[in-house]
């Protein structure tokens, strides 16, 4: 998947090389802003320092 | 020229791959990326929202100080070097100074009403903005939230709050190091609440009893104000709650200024 991926990158090798960092970075980024903070909401292994009541 | 030969020569070198190769390669590249994909949520879980936290409380704060007004920051006798039996007497006179009982900060629902300074916590201490409610968007992005069925600041009973203790800003993280006279401080419209640790305990995630207006004693009229601070212990797990308890032992107004040990953390703050 990835070695086709990185096949089909337009451009040398450097430039190929180049490209993928960005989409990695992308992706990362992408991941941090948006995904992540709407799976907190089903997943928190370390958030929940409420106690009793209605524990949110 | 070049590199469309070797990427045909290196093409062609390739063994053909069998149906369960690729199924296999397949396989493996993504196990490989659902392992990325969970360090990424981990590092953002512990790093990230840390970073999300600073940003948001260091605007409700920048807010709430200009609400409260200019804040009094009288001069400190401490850069004129001067015998320091002036000093002494100074402080004395200070720390004697009695304001009366403290009033109650009136807190509108959802609303962020006060700041609270740690001088225990961090290497020069810390402050968190406390904003009515715990539900998960406060105490994810705004420091720290207030238990809407506790007491208000000021009111006999129990002021509870809480705050996350290894992710989102890490707030109630030195918690477990409080100790013997350490004081916490409450900046609100009404003036600065000064706190005095006296226990700390760690309890069942159920165990809401910690925010009766007298701890686990139910239908005891309080006599005193407390401030109840509840987080997640032991670090990096849910399993229990570290519930850590201070007494209102002062109060002065804001045109007093703030308490001499957290004045420049007040500088701070306001700058």
């Amino acid at each position: 998947m990835y070695a086709w991926i990185f096949r089909n990158l337009p451009g040398p090798l450097w430039l190929r090389i180049f490209e993928a960092l960005i989409v990695i970075a992308a992706i990362v980024l992408l991941l941090m802003v948006y995904v992540f903070p709407w799976l907190n909401q089903y997943i928190s292994p370390f958030t929940d320092s409420t106690i009793g009541q209605s524990t949110p | 020229m070049n590199r469309v030969a070797t990427a045909q020569g290196r093409r062609a070198e390739r063994r053909p791959r069998s149906a369960g190769n690729v199924i296999v390669g397949f396989l493996g590249e993504l196990f490989i990326t659902i392992g990325i994909l969970l360090m990424l949520y981990v590092a953002w879980e512990l790093w990230w929202t840390n970073i999300d936290s600073a940003q948001a409380q260091k605007e409700v704060t920048q807010g709430l100080i200009q609400e409260f007004g200019d804040v009094v920051i009288p001069d400190e006798p401490e850069d004129s070097s001067e015998n320091s039996s002036e000093n002494s007497s100074e402080k004395e006179k200070e720390e004697t100074k009695d304001y009366g009982p403290a009033p109650v900060t009136k807190i509108a629902p959802g609303s962020t009403f006060g700041i609270m300074y740690f001088p225990r916590f961090g290497s020069h201490g810390s402050h968190h903005p406390v904003t009515s409610g715990v539900e998960d968007y406060v105490i994810d992005n705004l420091g720290i939230g207030h238990y809407p069925s506790t007491q208000q600041p000021g009111e006999k009973g129990n002021f509870a709050v809480a705050a996350h203790r290894q992710t989102h800003g890490q707030v109630f993280w030195d918690i477990d190091k409080l100790q013997e006279g350490d004081k916490i401080y409450l900046q609100t419209a009404e003036g600065y609440y000064t706190y005095t640790w006296y226990a700390t305990e760690v309890v069942a995630p159920s165990n809401g009893d910690v925010l009766l207006p007298t701890p686990h004693k139910w239908g005891v009229e309080p006599t005193k104000s407390i401030l109840t601070m509840t987080t997640c212990h032991p670090k990096y797990t849910t399993q229990q709650r570290m519930i850590a308890y201070s007494e209102l032992t002062d109060w002065q107004p804001l045109d007093a200024g703030p308490p001499k040990e957290i004045r420049d953390m007040v500088i701070e703050a306001t700058s």
